[in-house]
């Protein structure tokens, strides 16, 4: 088994050196609107440079607000807001805000501008020369996985709703800011189109090492997503800040405990990754491929299956020897789907839920062009649950300095 | 009509051509100033009406009310003050101008997604980028549609302004047409006011079509 | 200005208003009465049609494409295509009243076509659905479930249209009516200013007067169970003089 490099971040990382993030410190930050109950109330919160910390709670407990505070969207009642130390107040507000990158949940990119022009916003609010910008478009373009060539003067209008999201971030990143704000990002996708995005989203953070900070309100993708989860109560009282791990480990009160539901054993499934497991090669078999060919390798595998892989490698489904006559070519449609493919960083709960959805209780595994890499099976799992939790956590910790892809047998 | 006179003569608009051409000038030239003046100050009040909400109520009122009055009394009404004149004239085309473009812009303003607004501040856009590089780019084809409207619209009124001496292709229809008895020019007027109509209509939505290729791509 | 205004309180009082031709009563009445025929004529032909395409969902095109027309020739440019046709076929009688009414009816079908179908398409099709599920016969169903519910659009789109016959009837004068444009021409010829103001003064009067009737009529005519705002379009896109109603249908 070789080692299989994540081809969908170019090698070639066009982003500035890893730690290119800033430290977020949030001191007795209350926010209120008129006599009512404080929105924010007195909150205090240090985010690590090149951390992702999930701001994440029920309605009404401020997650926006705070997050919208640090950008000078809404300005805090009382409090100070610093990055690197520098107080944001001080800053005209406009000047901040083009510092910092922005992504919402329904997106709002520019219906009357290309996919450039959007991309190109800030650095144009910027001044940078012409030529800097057109070059930063299409490192970013390529970077969130879309072809310049192909999408570079399409229309939002003209774009699928991932597709936009990835604009989005795009966008956010263009002037390389060292925070990034996120607002419910992925809430507007399907689930799985989510995963994707999110795992995407991984990839790209373990390349730029922005210090990011997410709202979202479900807390399966804030113990995906976070280093640090920030966990808010009504009325914008901070119950507990910490890591995920150590969250469901030892919850501090009553309210998180509440929150994070009644599965958190379940849950510390959430913490370890698809590219912790062992991973195998099973049988494959082409489209195309001769019946006398394909059954010698359906034998010779351990449980009486291959996998059928297309042209391009990616998967296709099962097949097992009744499926295939010795003078006959292999087609799609003698395969049998399997469960949706998996990708390294997809955990360890969602990988188990797919996997018991298939017949053959293997997980395919592929990378971000769908290529397959592999197979991971449920027994792997059930091995991973007996390794100590806080192991597989350490390993996901070190993703972002190259050791992602060593993890990965 | 006149004994012994054919309905229509093809004649009399060939011999008078530049007579039409001179009223097809005049229609357009008392059209065209109650646009442009009425849309650029449609614009200021619908760009205050965006920074002050509260005067929406009051200026929908007023331009209701303006509304209301008939067309032939507004145009005489004014008289008294103003006189025979083009100003008289262009205060009351000026006027119904505003009455349709001034909520129109506005709405057009308003039809803005707020998620695009909310990008554009995260962005850093100050607030008059806003306005002129996000928010009105984006309300180019509302905008041009009530333009559309306004402009068939006071067309039509112009043909009555020449009840105050103003010509223009109601001349062709009033003044000889009716007065004299002579269907050729009305119907020839008729025609013009139609034709001048679509065409500048249609030259409006080419126009928009271009300013706005992103329109075209929406739902593709 | 004050002595102005003091000379116009005079025309009105003045005993040449009151006797002999052309009195203010009698154009007053003459302008109500083509007003009032117009009207009647013209809701006598738009509501069928809007009806039909409202129920049956088809000619909708054609009911876009009335508005347009409508909306692209001018009152005047009625009057003068069917002036010369009157009075070729009629002599005498083609003039005044006659091609004032067919100007008018022209001016007022769009806007009671787009809203009765507007309004018809605006009822829910579960609604037409229960209606025929309790064995309602197509016109039962038109006459006591689609037009009650759309009647609030109905009757708005009626509105505009006896507002813009009501404000464009003066200019049928210039066809020889019998309307307050009556003195306003003759105003303008003489450059009567005072005679001229005062009869404008009249025209708005008698416009306003029928706006607010129409509108105590569509409260009046309202089931309380569809009170809400949803009744009709709001000022400017009513009818009036020469403006075109806003499509509904658009």
């Amino acid at each position: 088994m070789t080692s299989a490099p994540d081809t969908t971040i170019p090698r070639s990382a066009p982003s500035p050196a890893p730690g290119s993030g800033a430290v977020v410190a949030l001191e007795h930050v209350t926010k209120r609107y008129g006599d009512a109950p404080p929105a924010v109330d007195d909150l205090s919160l240090t985010i690590n440079a090149g951390e992702i910390c999930v701001l994440v709670g029920p309605s009404g407990c401020g997650k926006t607000t705070t997050m919208k505070m640090i950008n000078r969207l809404i300005e805090p009642t009382s409090g100070r807001i610093t990055i690197d130390g520098e107080d944001v107040a001080r800053l005209p507000a406009v000047e901040l805000r083009r510092r910092i990158g922005y992504v919402i949940q329904q997106v709002g990119l520019f219906p009357h501008m290309t996919v450039t022009d959007n991309v190109a916003v800030v650095p144009r609010l910027l001044r940078w020369p012409a030529a800097r910008i057109r070059e930063r478009v299409d490192e970013l373009l390529e970077l969130v996985g879309l072809d310049p060539a192909a999408y570079a003067g399409r229309y939002p209008a003209a774009l699928s709703g991932g597709e936009r999201q990835r604009i989005g971030v795009a966008r956010a990143l263009a002037a390389d800011p060292p925070v990034m704000l996120m607002d419910e990002p992925f809430g507007a996708v399907d689930p799985i189109r989510r995963e994707r995005l999110q795992n995407e989203f991984l990839r790209l953070q373990a390349q730029v090492r922005k210090t990011v900070v997410f709202v979202t309100h479900d807390v399966d993708e804030a113990i995906k997503m976070a280093d640090r989860i920030a966990i808010l109560q009504r009325g914008g009282v901070l119950a507990q800040y910490d890591t995920p791990d150590a969250i469901l480990a030892h919850p501090a009160s009553e309210f998180v405990e509440h929150f994070v539901g009644a599965d958190r054993g379940l849950k510390r499934l959430s913490l370890g990754r698809v590219r912790d497991l062992p991973l195998q090669q099973p049988a494959i078999v082409r489209v195309g491929e001769r019946g006398a060919e394909a059954l010698p390798k359906i034998a010779a595998s351990a449980d009486g299956h291959a996998l059928v892989i297309d042209d391009a490698d990616r998967p296709l489904g099962w097949i097992d020897a009744g499926d295939v006559a010795p003078d006959a070519v292999v087609t799609e449609e003698a395969a049998t789907p399997g469960s949706p493919p998996l990708q390294p960083e997809t955990t360890l709960r969602d990988a188990l839920s797919a996997m018991l959805l298939s017949s053959v209780q293997l997980g395919v595994v592929v990378d971000g062009h769908d290529r397959v890499l592999g197979v991971v099976s449920v027994d792997a799992i059930s091995d991973a649950l007996r390794a100590p939790v806080d192991a597989s956590r350490a390993s996901i910790d070190g993703a972002g300095d190259g050791q992602a892809e060593a993890s990965v047998p | 009509m006149r004994e012994g006179q054919p309905f229509f003569r093809v004649d009399w608009v060939i011999e008078n051509a530049d007579v039409l051409a001179r009223r097809i000038g005049e229609q357009l030239f008392i059209t065209g100033i109650a646009i442009v003046i009425g849309f650029l100050l449609s614009f200021a009040v619908a760009l205050l009406v965006r920074r002050y909400p509260r005067l929406y109520g009051p200026v929908l009122g007023a331009t209701g009310l303006f509304y209301s009055i008939p067309s032939i009394a507004l145009f005489v009404l004014l008289i008294p003050i103003t006189g025979l004149s083009l100003l008289t004239a262009e205060i009351a085309l000026v006027g119904y101008a505003m009455v349709i473009l001034v909520r129109n812009i506005v709405t057009a303003l308003r039809t803005v997604p707020p998620e695009v607004l909310e990008a554009a501040d995260g962005m850093g856009y100050t607030a008059s980028q806003r306005l002129w590089r996000v928010e009105l780019p984006i309300a180019v084809p509302i905008i041009v549609a009530g333009l559309r409207i306004a402009t068939v619209t006071i067309m039509g009124l112009v043909t009555i302004a020449t009840l105050i001496g103003m010509g223009g292709l109601g001349y062709l229809i009033v003044n000889i047409g009716i007065s004299q008895r002579f269907p050729t020019a009305t119907l020839v007027g008729v025609t013009l006011v139609v034709v001048l109509s679509v065409i500048i209509d249609a030259a409006l939505l080419f126009g928009q079509r271009r300013l706005t290729p992103w329109s075209a791509a929406r739902g593709a | 200005m004050i002595e102005f205004l003091g000379e116009v309180l005079a025309w009105y009082t003045d005993p040449a208003q009151w006797t002999g031709r052309d009195t203010l009563p009698q154009l007053i009445f003459g302008q109500v009465l083509l007003a009032a025929a117009s009207l009647a004529v013209a809701m006598a032909i738009a509501v069928p049609i809007g009806l039909y395409i409202g129920h049956t969902g088809r000619g909708a095109g054609v009911a876009v494409a009335m508005s347009n027309i409508g909306r692209a020739i001018p009152s005047l440019g009625w009057l003068g295509i069917v002036y010369p046709i009157t009075t070729a076929l009629l002599q005498r009688t083609g003039h005044g009243f006659l091609p004032g009414l067919i100007a008018l009816v022209a001016l007022g079908i769009p806007p009671i076509v787009t809203n009765t179908y507007a309004g018809l398409r605006e009822v829910d099709r579960d609604l037409q659905e229960a209606g025929r599920g309790v064995g309602m016969s197509e016109m039962q169903l038109l006459t006591r479930v689609e037009v009650p519910v759309a009647l609030p659009v109905l009757l708005a789109g009626i509105r505009s249209s006896a507002v813009a016959i009501m404000a464009t009837a003066p200019l049928m004068s210039i066809v020889g009516a019998d309307t307050l444009g009556t003195y306003i021409l003759a105003g303008l010829d003489l450059s009567d200013e005072v005679q001229v103001f005062a009869a404008a003064l009249l025209v708005v009067v008698l416009a306003l007067l029928t706006e607010v009737a129409f509108a105590l009529l569509e409260r009046r005519l309202t089931s309380p169970g569809l009170a809400g705002p949803a009744a009709g379009p709001t000022l400017p896109q009513r009818v009036f003089g020469d403006a075109p109603a806003r499509d509904p249908a658009a």
